[in-house]
């Protein structure tokens, strides 16, 4: 009988991340962007205050986003790597406003 | 319902409102309303032991079929439909957590029968996400437009309803000035 000298595998994590595939993790590009979109019941001030709080943007920049969003239809409000944009869907999803995500 | 007012300073402010007691029954049947739907839809995930096992839970991969529904829980992308049902499955469980947790809180800081409501500012949060949940989901049924009149004939079923919505925005944009000026 062998003696119990190998050490247990490593356990898995179970972190739910969406590893991104070596092509789209570009170093040094912006390869995703998180839009939003205009929606007739989020209201303008509330829009404003969501983007100051989750990307910590000053006041002007949120409302100029904001705008963008309620002249032509939508805006990128943030980018950066895949991982980091489908995180900021998500907060966008959670304070109910209307965004997607695409590559840049 | 006579608008938010900020009480304290500092550390201490407070955001305040006054509600009567029908204000507080419209407000908690329709923050009800809302949970109940979106409990509904993660009851709909069948019963995972694997899930329950490592504790990664998982949703489904498609759009509910209910606009309501639909509106609360947007899809992640619009033109990857691979991407988009991939990234629903991770992300809606703890979407419809995040809107729960919220909803809870209006209906925890509500005063039972009218009276005060007295917020923190982390509250005061929590009130505009499910307060825009509500009015998301009422904007949806009633099919609200940007150029919507402020009322609308007598006659049309959805009248009493669009003055609802008329309030729950009057509620929310009111919070926000206010929770804007807490620094």
């Amino acid at each position: 009988m062998g003696r119990m000298t190998a050490a247990p595998p490593p356990l898995p994590t179970v972190d739910p991340v969406i590893v991104p595939s070596p092509t789209e993790d570009v170093t040094g590009d912006v390869p995703w962007q998180a839009i939003v979109w205009n929606d007739p019941v989020n209201l303008m001030s509330y829009v404003t205050y969501v983007l100051q709080k989750l990307f910590g943007y000053p006041e002007p920049q949120a409302t100029a986003l904001m705008l963008d969003v309620h002249h032509k239809g939508k805006a990128a409000v943030s980018s950066g790597d895949k991982e980091k944009v489908e995180g900021d869907v998500a907060k966008l999803h959670a304070a109910g406003l209307w965004a997607t995500m695409q590559r840049a | 319902m006579n608008g938010w007012k900020r009480s304290g300073r500092g550390g201490r402010q407070r955001l305040v409102a006054t509600l009567d007691a029908q204000e507080v029954a419209v407000l908690r049947g329709l923050v009800d309303e809302v949970r109940r739907m979106l409990g509904s839809r993660a009851e709909e995930q069948p019963h995972d032991e694997l899930a329950e096992l490592t504790g990664l839970q998982t949703g489904p991969s498609t759009k509910p079929d209910d606009p309501v529904l639909a509106r609360l829980l947007p899809d992640f992308a619009t033109d990857d439909a691979d991407l988009s049902g991939g990234l629903r499955s991770l992300h809606e469980p703890e979407l419809i957590a995040a809107k729960d947790a919220a909803a809870a809180v209006v209906l925890d800081t509500l005063p039972g029968a009218g009276g005060r409501v007295e917020l923190t500012p982390d509250q005061a949060d929590a009130w505009l996400a499910a307060l825009n949940d509500v009015r998301l989901a009422l904007g949806t049924a009633l099919d609200v437009s940007e150029d919507m009149p402020d009322d609308l004939p007598p006659d049309d079923p959805r009248a009493g309803h669009l003055g609802v919505y008329h309030w729950l925005t009057y509620v929310q944009d009111g919070l926000v000035q206010s929770r804007m000026a807490v620094r």
